[in-house]
């Protein structure tokens, strides 16, 4: 199988995070990956935006035009890459900061998931990047939870890992909300 | 019968290709004392720069590295880095090294290399046809200058000894001449102590040496030191301007 | 088989580094290479390796010149624009022989350009680039792992021809991460450095110099060095290909461009194109002979590049006048890397149906 995704949103998101801990999960399982960052020239408040190839075989090119998958996160980040989805493909999109009806698109699964107000739930604004994560794992399928249980603990400092079970729970929070378990 | 006098056993037995009356000939005499005198000449590793003092190797006999023009301190700390051991000096003219190189000079000081600088000023380029140096006083005459050093346009000589002493890295700085027997064996004994500072692994050490350029100045021998005397030391003050050595 | 890493393609080439026996960095802070100083400055005092952060470009290369001349590994790395600065210490490392490994995550320009993906300093990289005539091996690797391999590579060349070696990527392959899998290094038979300074000990005097003056010289000086450029042609040269037994039409990309050109005949081939990728992986010597026989079968080559047509000129040297090659370029700059779609799309307009 192949998977591929862009995930887009403003510096201080989390979006490399979130791209990282996928890259982990799936090297984890034993697949092939590319993880390719972009970002504008400020650490915060710029653009962030990666893509990740998930492969059995090789990974080809790491950089997609027009990918199966799209997380955006802002605003901005759907207008740049909202009319790239491939046709049938998933847009992601944390309504919570973006105006789902700005993306005019009948042949793509549109999944408004609001990651903001799920991650306040949760009570850390910081997790929106997690639950974005969790509803694209569910969505794709392209890795096991399991494994990025796992991968947290590659990709996150040591001095982190007390917040790994947050994570976790935000991971499924996101999860459970794409799948329509509590739409 | 005793010898008194004889050639120091870091020179070769060879003619060099400076000029009559130019000091290069002398001053490669004092470095190669020194280098006899603590005994480093087979751990040694020069590094020639770009200008009359390009032949270094032809006229020291110790292991040598030719440095692009002005880089000769950058070359420096690449050896002296890889070979910590090794006794490492560079020997620049003014040209090479208070313009081109001024960068390159002024890091390795501040970074306090463990090496040698001898920076011979004459006040112009030698080997490219004496043209202006930053080192040529106000109102010199030289090919780039036909109407002498003009202040307003060329900025003031630059002083170089006295300009590093003002960095942290810089153990040992002074200035010399060998215009005159006194300033010559005082050019050997301050010579001689940046050498030590290497050597006892003190930092950073530096010696510009006045010299003469009588073909490019267009005097005689005579006339040349006799300029270094009255034109240019009273301009390039000769002293000690930093040492951090213990007496 | 050891751990498989998850690791930034400039950290590959910095661990890579290490593991060839490098102790001795110098370098100026340049994006998008820094990940490379910032590695090393971190795991050199662990080794008792030096790493010094140089005042310029300029200064770097010659520290590097300078250490090399004492026979030690030793390496820099940079940009585009510094790149052009060690210009000066390249060609004098050329002319005295040194060895030398000069890591070259390039970016856009000419002169400040940008910080994005580029191939503009092909000619830079291959054809001298400094001055005096000379070449240097080029290395352009397309993943984190190559980053890693085509490192350790470019040290054993170096030692081997006495030369400074570049390695070319860019930010795709500087940047991204991939799996990579920390090889042992294979052992290769490398000469005695027995032209290093070192303080004469009482032996022969050793002269590292590249000024050549007596009658004859530094003509006899240049032709050594052309063989040794002939050399490394007849032996060095390295390529890959994909899909080429049957191509009709033989698209040719390097570096990062080469992925995306990979999944783009990739996709051809899927709709029933019979599409090849040539891949030179030395751009320095270049594969002549490989690229005119894989080109020679299909008759037609389209040349893809980052650029406005660089490597084009030795693709067309290369497969002689009976081959038909046409170019496809993307001149760098914030979002102008091509997609593997867009490069399918170029390549339809390119192929021509052979008849049957």
């Amino acid at each position: 199988m192949r998977y591929d995704v862009v995930i887009a949103g403003f510096g201080g998101q989390g979006v490399l995070l979130a791209g990282n801990l996928l890259s982990y999960a799936a090297l984890e399982e034993g697949k092939n990956v590319s993880y390719y960052p972009s970002y504008g020239v400020e650490k915060r408040g710029g653009s962030a935006t990666c893509t990740i190839v998930i492969a059995d075989g090789a990974v080809g090119s790491p950089v997609v035009g027009h990918p199966s998958m799209l997380v955006v996160l802002n605003q901005a980040s759907l207008d740049r890459f909202g009319a790239s989805v491939r046709t049938g493909g998933v847009c992601i999109i944390n309504s919570s900061l973006v105006d789902v009806a700005t993306l005019d698109r009948k042949d793509v699964k549109i999944v408004p998931v609001p990651m903001n107000e799920i991650a306040l739930g949760l009570g850390d604004p910081r997790m929106v990047n997690m639950v974005a994560l969790g509803a694209y794992v569910a969505l794709s399928g392209a890795v096991e939870f399991a494994s990025l249980a796992g991968a947290l603990k590659e990709a996150l400092p040591e001095r982190n890992h007390r917040f790994i079970p947050a994570n976790v729970k935000a991971i499924e929070a996101g999860a459970e909300i794409a799948l329509g378990k509590k739409a | 019968m005793q010898q008194v006098f004889k050639r120091p056993q870091s020179l070769k037995d060879v003619q060099t290709h400076f000029c009559p009356g130019c000091n290069h000939g002398t001053i490669h005499r004092l470095v190669a004392d020194a280098l006899d005198l603590f005994g480093v000449q087979q751990t040694t590793i020069g590094v020639a720069s770009v200008g009359c003092s390009v032949f270094l190797y032809g006229y020291f006999d110790v292991d040598v590295v030719e440095a692009p023009h002005g880089r000769a301190p950058a070359v420096a700390t690449g050896v002296k880095r890889a070979r910590p051991d090794r006794f490492v000096f560079t020997y620049q003219g003014d040209g090479d090294l208070a313009a081109i190189g001024t960068s390159e000079i002024i890091h390795a000081a501040n970074r306090g290399e463990d090496i040698t600088v001898i920076f011979v000023n004459n006040t112009t380029y030698g080997m490219t046809g004496g043209q202006m140096a930053p080192t040529t006083l106000v109102g010199q005459k030289t090919s780039t200058s036909p109407y002498g050093r003009n202040k307003a346009k060329d900025g003031s000589p630059i002083r170089m000894a006295e300009l590093l002493a003002q960095l942290g890295g810089v153990a040992f700085s002074a200035r010399v001449a060998v215009d005159s027997p006194k300033h010559l064996m005082d050019a050997k004994k301050q010579i001689r102590e940046a050498f030590r500072f290497q050597v006892e692994g003190k930092g950073f050490s530096f010696v510009e040496v006045l010299s003469s350029c009588p073909t490019n100045w267009g005097v005689t021998p005579l006339e040349g030191n006799a300029r270094v005397g009255a034109e240019m030391i009273p301009y390039f003050p000769l002293g000690i301007f930093k040492n951090q050595g213990n007496p | 088989m050891s751990k498989r890493l998850f690791v930034k393609g400039n950290e590959a080439a910095a661990m890579g580094a290490v593991e060839a026996g490098c102790r001795y960095y110098f370098g100026y802070p340049i994006t998008p290479q820094s990940d490379i100083p910032e590695y090393l400055s971190r795991e050199f005092p662990k080794l008792s390796g030096e790493f010094i952060q140089a005042e310029s470009e300029v200064a770097s290369i010659n520290m590097l010149l300078g250490a090399s001349a004492c026979g030690v590994r030793a390496m820099t790395s940079s940009s585009s624009p510094g790149i052009s600065l060690k210009q000066e210490g390249i060609s004098y490392m050329a002319g005295a022989e040194l060895p030398g490994v000069i890591i070259n995550i390039s970016r856009s320009g000419p002169g400040l350009g940008g910080i994005d993906a580029s191939q503009a300093d092909y000619f830079q990289s291959v054809k001298g680039g400094g001055h005096g005539g000379y070449h240097i091996p080029v290395l352009a690797p397309n993943s984190v792992q190559e980053m890693y391999d085509l490192t350790m590579h470019a040290f054993d060349l170096a030692d081997l021809y006495r030369t400074p070696v570049m390695l070319l990527g860019d930010s795709v392959v500087g940047q991204m991460k991939e799996a990579l899998v920390p090889n042992p290094r294979p052992v290769r038979d490398l000469p005695e450095k027995g032209w290093a300074v070192r303080g004469k000990g009482g032996a022969e005097q050793r002269v590292v110099k590249s000024l050549f003056l007596g009658d004859g010289e530094l003509e006899a000086h240049n032709w050594r060095l052309h063989a040794k450029y002939q050399q490394m042609k007849e032996k060095e040269c390295l390529s890959e290909e994909h899909d080429t037994a049957d191509a009709a039409l033989l698209v040719t990309a390097f570096g990062s461009l080469s992925r995306i050109a990979h999944t783009a005949v990739t996709m051809a081939r899927e709709a029933g194109l019979k599409v090849g990728l040539f891949r030179p992986i030395t751009l320095f010597p270049f594969p002549e002979r490989a690229l005119a026989e894989a080109a020679g079968r299909a008759g037609k080559v389209l040349v893809l590049e980052l650029n406005t047509g660089q490597m084009v000129e030795d693709v067309r040297l290369s497969v002689g006048a009976g081959v038909q090659v046409s170019f496809y370029g993307r001149p760098p700059g914030a979002g102008s890397l091509p997609s593997p779609e867009e490069l399918f799309e170029v390549i339809k307009k390119h192929y021509v149906q052979a008849p049957n």
